[in-house]
């Protein structure tokens, strides 16, 4: 898929010797990886020396955390495992923020760190960092290679600890001497992991108790997840909802796992979710949660959430069973495979079970309806300023739930979770867990890179741009056709809302002021960018920004004082919503 | 109430730190940890004793269980386990009550194992409770000084043991240099 001409490895089934560097080049392509975000260093020259003639695509960014939130760009908007490269001591702590971001959300990417040559560990030696130690807890497992004879197993086991089970990320610590050594090099044919456990399959027992629970439910609900864009669980998802004819909410790391316009679905549910969903959640008798993890910027007040309803709790991961909410029907397995049999169960007993509750579940679907009627969630829209939550619905407009949206962290995050389509998986790519701002513009290169066929936005704050606006250069090295919009309310929007809501109105260091002129700022970098401020402009700069064949960086000066709502307070029910601003006050 | 952790792991740099991490991130102490190599030298057991609060416990036991190099993390603390502890104890007496210390330690089960005319040192096992008591009684003869091992159980109930089977790897390694070369 990339341009390379001619990748090769070296293809032998016989013993060749090879250098530590090239063995790992030679394991990378064994892993079907064609591109590598990094940044050289010292202990990685060896390595960069065999790439310099070697076919690998290397994507240089301009800082090593960028180089980690590219490779989840490119993991989350392909499901592929990407791969960053960083060198020892600075190089690897830089990649710390981007490690725990795919930690928290799941997401298979591969961090290759060199290390300080083996002798010199532990010697404080320059740009030596206890890379091995540091990564311990922010990654899936990690490696420190000690010897050149460990490498190719280490490689192989990295890929695929990283990408089965639950994904995430996983760390390999190469000392400069591995890298230099040379070895006989012979392919690994099976790698072993005697305490590594994936259970994929789901109790079938479980899984038929399941179905019956499933068509005995009056108000069931639907609670997908993450786990569906990761198990690639989308389809089954959408034949389950369709068979059971059952209202489903998507969290914010699960938007795109069922398309927004299907008619089951409501909307995210949550801290920011809407009343129908949030209401959906709270009167339903029976949750089936499918690859989530009960998270507390979706449930609020734990001992509030959903508490008519059963919950049928499917995961990979037997450790979140149970973790926050107690599931009063486990499944451990794989969502894909489990939903598999799932329906094949409900299509078996559908004939003697689907009468029963009939007409429950039609006024169950009738309430759900009303809840959206009552407090549908639309975006406000003004005819003096540009609303943010305006923007994202000319977005929506364009992209019509196809493209790619990635996002920083806080407000605009929420409004374009709200208001922005997604109607297949991998195109919504957010820092859900962690919520790591300067996400945003680096994971839009990694996803543009994977999918140069897609349209790409990239939605930010203009707190977060500011994190990241090294990258532009990288954009501009690859002219990534990257639609850049700034949702600029010269605040960091998130901190200023719960500075007026929950501390006075004493805005404390939250405002951001001498934002650069964009325009100026494009042009430096050598593309085209612009502010606009009028409503009337909206529409047109952004089709402006998309016919554009290079990247765009458009600065749109929204409404500084605009909230997100619906809006649960932390610690409160989510039943317990404020649904907007007590009155538009007037200055 | 302090729980009892038996872990089977892989004798493997870093396990340790894994596993003691999943504790030290939520705050909790270890009262005691004991690692050595199984039969099988890839293999150690590890026995942990720690005080996490009764609603965690299991998503403890679980969480260490995920880890990679665990093979089995298993809670002995209400199952049916043996539970033993070493204490080596070093008391200085004056040679007056020599034949009282000796007779003492016979009581507790506990073995000489040095002799001098300082004292003696002693060797004594038994579950902690025992031991509290054997170092109460010998520091009522004088200035004792003492190493304990920490806890040591094993299971009375046969668990099963689940390791994953070798994992070929991978798809492209069967493949020619064309097809690999057509993906890139």
């Amino acid at each position: 898929m990339s341009t390379n001409p001619a990748h090769r490895t070296s293809g032998v089934a016989e013993s060749k010797l090879m250098s530590g560097s090239q063995i790992l080049l030679e394991c990378l392509v064994r892993e079907n990886v064609d591109c590598i975000f990094g940044y050289p260093g010292g202990v990685t020259l060896p390595l960069y020396d065999a790439l310099y003639d070697h076919p690998m695509r290397h994507i240089l960014v301009r800082h090593e955390q960028n180089a980690a939130f590219a490779a989840e760009g490119f993991a989350r908007s392909t499901g592929r495992v990407g791969v960053c490269c960083a060198t020892s001591g600075p190089g690897a702590t830089n990649l710390v923020t981007g490690l725990v971001d795919a930690m928290m959300d799941s997401i298979p990417i591969v961090a290759i760190t060199g290390q300080v040559t083996s002798k010199l560990i532990g010697s404080d030696a320059f740009q030596e960092a206890d890379t091995f130690g540091i990564t311990r807890s922010c990654t899936k497992h990690n490696f420190l290679v000690k010897t050149v004879a460990e490498l190719p197993q280490a490689i192989h086991e990295a890929f695929y600890i990283a990408s089965s089970g639950r994904p995430g990320p996983v760390l390999v610590d190469i000392p400069k001497d591995v890298f230099q050594a040379q070895a006989h090099y012979t392919p690994v044919s099976s790698i072993h992991l005697p305490g590594y456990k994936v259970f994929t399959e789901g109790h079938t027992g479980q899984i038929r108790r399941a179905a019956q629970v499933i068509w005995e439910s009056r108000r069931p609900l639907v609670y997908a997840g993450g786990g569906i864009i990761a198990a690639g669980a989308s389809e089954e998802l959408r034949e389950l909802v369709e068979l059971i004819d059952a209202p489903a909410v998507t969290t914010l790391m699960g938007l795109g796992g069922l398309a927004s316009d299907h008619p089951n679905y409501i909307s995210m549910p949550g801290m920011h979710g809407s009343y129908a969903a949030n209401m959906g959640m709270t009167h339903a008798d029976l949750l089936i949660a499918l690859g989530v993890r009960f998270d507390d910027r979706v449930t609020g007040r734990l001992a509030a959430f959903a508490p008519h309803a059963k919950v049928i709790h499917v995961d990979i991961d037997p450790a979140e069973i149970g973790k926050n909410r107690a599931a009063d029907l486990p499944i451990v397995g794989d969502v894909k495979r489990v939903l598999e049999k799932l329906i094949k169960v409900l299509q078996e007993t559908a004939p003697g079970s689907r009468e029963q509750n009939l007409e429950a579940r039609a006024d169950w679907r009738k309430q759900i309806r009303d809840w959206k009627a009552e407090h549908p969630l639309t975006p406000e829209v003004s005819t003096t300023e540009i609303k943010p939550q305006h923007v994202m619905r000319e977005i929506d407009r364009l992209s019509g739930g196809r493209a790619i949206v990635t996002s920083d962290v806080g407000q605009h995050q929420m409004w374009a979770a709200q208001f922005i389509r997604f109607n297949s998986p991998r195109l919504w790519l957010n820092s859900g867990g962690l919520g790591s701002m300067g996400f945003g513009l680096p994971s839009a290169i990694g996803a543009q890179f994977a999918r140069p066929d897609k349209l790409v936005f990239a939605v930010v704050g203009d707190g977060g741009f500011q994190m990241s606006i090294p990258e532009l250069a990288t954009i501009v090295n690859h002219a990534l056709p990257i639609k850049i919009v700034i949702l600029n309310n010269g605040y960091l929007g998130m901190i200023r809302q719960w500075q007026e809501l929950f501390y006075n109105n004493r805005l404390s260091q939250a405002e951001l002021t001498s934002f650069p002129d964009a325009e100026k700022l494009a042009a430096a970098y050598g593309f085209k960018g612009r502010t606009i401020e009028g409503v009337h402009q909206l529409a047109p700069a952004l089709e402006e920004a998309v016919r554009e064949p290079g990247p765009y960086l458009l600065n749109v000066r929204v409404s500084p004082f605009e909230n997100v709502y619906p809006m649960v307070p932390a610690g409160g029910a989510i039943n317990e919503m404020v649904l907007g601003a007590p009155q538009p006050v007037e200055a | 109430m302090l729980q009892l952790i038996s872990l089977l792991v892989e004798n493997k740099p870093g396990a340790l730190m894994r596993i003691t991490g999943v504790l030290s991130a939520r705050g909790y102490n270890i009262e005691s940890l004991t690692v050595a190599r199984t039969i099988d030298p890839t293999l150690s057991r590890m026995t942990i004793v720690v005080d996490i609060e009764p609603q965690l416990r299991s998503q403890v036991i679980k969480q260490m269980n995920k880890l990679v190099n665990v093979l089995q993390a298993s809670d002995l603390t209400d199952s049916p386990a043996v539970k033993r502890e070493m204490a080596l104890l070093r008391v200085r007496a004056p040679l007056a009550s020599r034949t009282a210390i000796l007779k003492e330690a016979e009581i507790f089960g506990a073995r000489v194992v040095d002799s001098s005319t300082e004292g003696f040192a002693l060797e004594a096992t038994g579950d902690s409770e025992k031991l509290d008591e054997f170092i109460d009684v010998m520091r009522s003869y004088g200035e004792i000084e003492v190493t304990r091992s920490g806890a040591i159980a094993v299971s009375l109930e046969a668990k099963k043991l689940r390791l994953a089977p070798p994992i070929p790897r991978n798809a492209a390694l069967d493949e020619s240099d064309e097809k690999l070369e057509t993906r890139l």
